[in-house]
């Protein structure tokens, strides 16, 4: 059996924890740069602000309906997805986190347990302890795990926010009650063509012939139709390390000088370097664009990428900040106002196997020097050390006006009790 | 670690701090004994962990800080940093963290048949009594006050 726990509305209920006076009332959470909304509570939903729509082209329904908005609150939302995550891990020893919210608990072995009870214990726990309300959804196989989960969250009252699939007839039914654009792993081009063929719900897709599966959506529709059927063909995926890394912007306001897309540029490889070291890879390969604001027709365009294969593996921030310009240089253009930058690394090889070369190498002195660099950014906040050519007072600074305090992760922003 | 206190010649222990991000004081456990090996040796890196002593549950654990004089009898003043867990149970006589219509607020709890009490620990507060009509929340029970000198 596998439990899928996700939390509701995460990023509106992080806000929560800390502003009781928001349970209830709608909220909206915004991208970074304060550009996109990105996360709504139910109250928001109700009022139709879609996800994903500027921000600005819904500030008169912000005001009448007294919607509270904030800019995301990354550090927030990661602390409060850690605890959540430290408190799911007592429950199983398998844990599949698959997102900031949401994590799969296998629970083979645990069939002496009423997994009833077992998911509304994990239920509580978890509103309690962290202020997040969660949904829990039982059910032998991880596709099922999704449309139990998905009943929970639906009708929180009657199932007390944790629902079981265990016998053939509520597997049926859950089925038949899930409209097919809303199964876990069907996108809207194959929702369309299941609709075309009469295919509605969940359950008339696991009636499909396999062949037709097959032939049409490929091997990962047909584990998806056998998983739904109660055939456990998904397992747990061990944490894969990410293939490529981006890190990619879009400025405020526009720049049509070197240095300040040079300092873009740099944070941004910076950024990279930071992931890469976390999961213990080098990359060996890089690329850089720059992008014009594609929108504006008044303006000259011009976009451009290059893709820059290093003489060497490395995650030193110097390093790949120095190829990082290198690059820029090359496909730099003066005469534009460019609105995008972004840095993508990639073809990684694990830090501890680094190769090395004859003529070049990464400097090894970078390594404990990026470890102090990381030390001083953990303890410190981000960013405090900096290569010289960021400056990010002088060119360029999120816009995160509506950004809440680090509530739980740093000791000048924790709340004021009124004693 | 009684141990060490016996075979030690002195009555002073030392610590030292250590500068990880956790806080932790090292126990130097032989003093300055000379020649006889200590017992305890194998145990010099246990260590006093503040952080293990203050927080049980650190998933459930967050600080606040005091602002206000209504608990200043119960020992918290104002510009305390309080640790509060959100795990324990709020049963009576604990002190809690409070939401009450609108507001956040420290104060001891008192449990009567089916009422609630909310108890300030200062004579010029009155008790507050807690109604089905107030919008009120149990958000954490406090475990520790730090104060700084």
């Amino acid at each position: 059996m596998f439990a899928l726990v996700d939390c509701n509305n995460f990023y509106a209920s992080c806000e929560r924890v800390f502003r009781p006076d928001l349970i209830g009332k709608p909220i909206v959470v915004l991208s970074n740069n304060d550009g996109c909304i990105i996360a709504r509570s139910n109250e928001a939903k109700a009022l139709k602000i879609p996800m994903g729509a500027p921000a600005y082209q819904y500030e008169k329904i912000f005001t009448e309906n007294n919607v509270q908005v904030f800019s995301a609150n990354f550090v927030l939302y990661g602390d409060m997805s850690s605890r959540v995550m430290n408190i799911l891990s007592s429950y199983s020893p398998d844990i599949e986190i698959y997102s900031i919210d949401e994590a799969f608990l296998k629970l083979n072995g645990f069939e002496k347990f009423n997994l009833q009870t077992y998911g509304q214990e994990i239920q509580r726990r978890v509103t309690k302890w962290t202020g997040i309300p969660v949904s829990v959804g039982i059910a032998p196989t991880k596709a099922l795990a999704k449309v139990a989960n998905r009943i929970a969250k639906k009708y929180p009252e009657k199932t007390k926010s944790v629902y079981l699939i265990d016998s053939e007839e509520k597997r049926i039914k859950s089925l038949k009650w899930l409209k097919i654009e809303d199964v876990w792993g069907i996108g809207r081009q194959h929702a369309k063509k299941l609709n075309a063929i009469k295919v509605n719900t969940a359950y008339d897709f696991t009636q499909l012939d396999d062949s037709w599966v097959r032939k049409n959506m490929a091997i990962v529709g047909l584990r998806l139709k056998q998983d739904l059927q109660g055939i456990p063909v998904l397992d747990l995926e061990e944490l894969q390390a990410k293939k490529n890394i981006a890190v990619t912007r879009s400025f405020e306001k526009n720049y049509t000088e070197l240095e300040q897309l040079k300092e873009r540029v740099t944070t941004f490889s910076i950024s990279c370097a930071e992931k890469l070291r976390k999961q213990k890879s080098c990359c060996n390969s890089m690329m850089v664009f720059i992008h014009t604001n594609e929108h504006r027709n008044d303006l000259a365009q011009y976009s451009r990428n290059i893709v820059v294969e290093l003489p060497y593996p490395t995650n030193s921030n110097i390093e790949l900040a120095n190829f990082a310009i290198q690059a820029l240089e090359k496909i730099f253009k003066k005469g534009y106002s460019y609105k995008k930058a972004g840095v993508i690394v990639m073809a990684f090889s694990p830090e501890s196997k680094t190769q090395f070369k004859i003529f070049e190498n990464s400097n090894p002195k970078h390594i404990p020097l990026m470890e102090t660099i990381d030390k001083i950014n953990a303890s410190f906040g981000q960013q405090k050390v900096k290569l010289g050519n960021q400056d990010l007072n002088k060119v360029w600074k999120m816009k995160q006006e509506k950004l809440s305090p680090r509530y739980s992760t740093n000791l000048n922003e924790i709340i004021t009790i009124n004693v | 670690m009684k141990q060490s206190k016996k075979n030690s010649t002195t009555s002073l222990e030392i610590f030292s701090i250590s500068s990880e991000t956790a806080l932790e004081l090292p126990i130097v456990s032989s003093g300055i004994n000379a020649g006889f090996p200590s017992p305890a040796a194998d145990f010099t890196d246990l260590s006093i962990d503040l952080n293990k002593y203050l927080v049980k549950n650190a998933s459930a654990t967050f600080y606040g800080r005091v602002k206000g004089e209504s608990m200043k009898d119960a020992g918290i003043d104002n510009g305390d940093l309080l640790i509060i867990d959100k795990s324990l149970e709020p049963i009576d006589g604990k002190i809690a963290v409070c939401y009450i219509d609108g507001e956040f607020t420290i104060k001891r709890i008192k449990l009567e048949k089916n009422i609630c009490w909310l108890l300030a620990a200062n004579e010029k507060y009155k008790p507050i009594k807690v109604t089905p009509d107030n919008d009120f929340l149990i958000w954490g029970i406090i475990t520790h006050v730090i104060k700084s000198f």
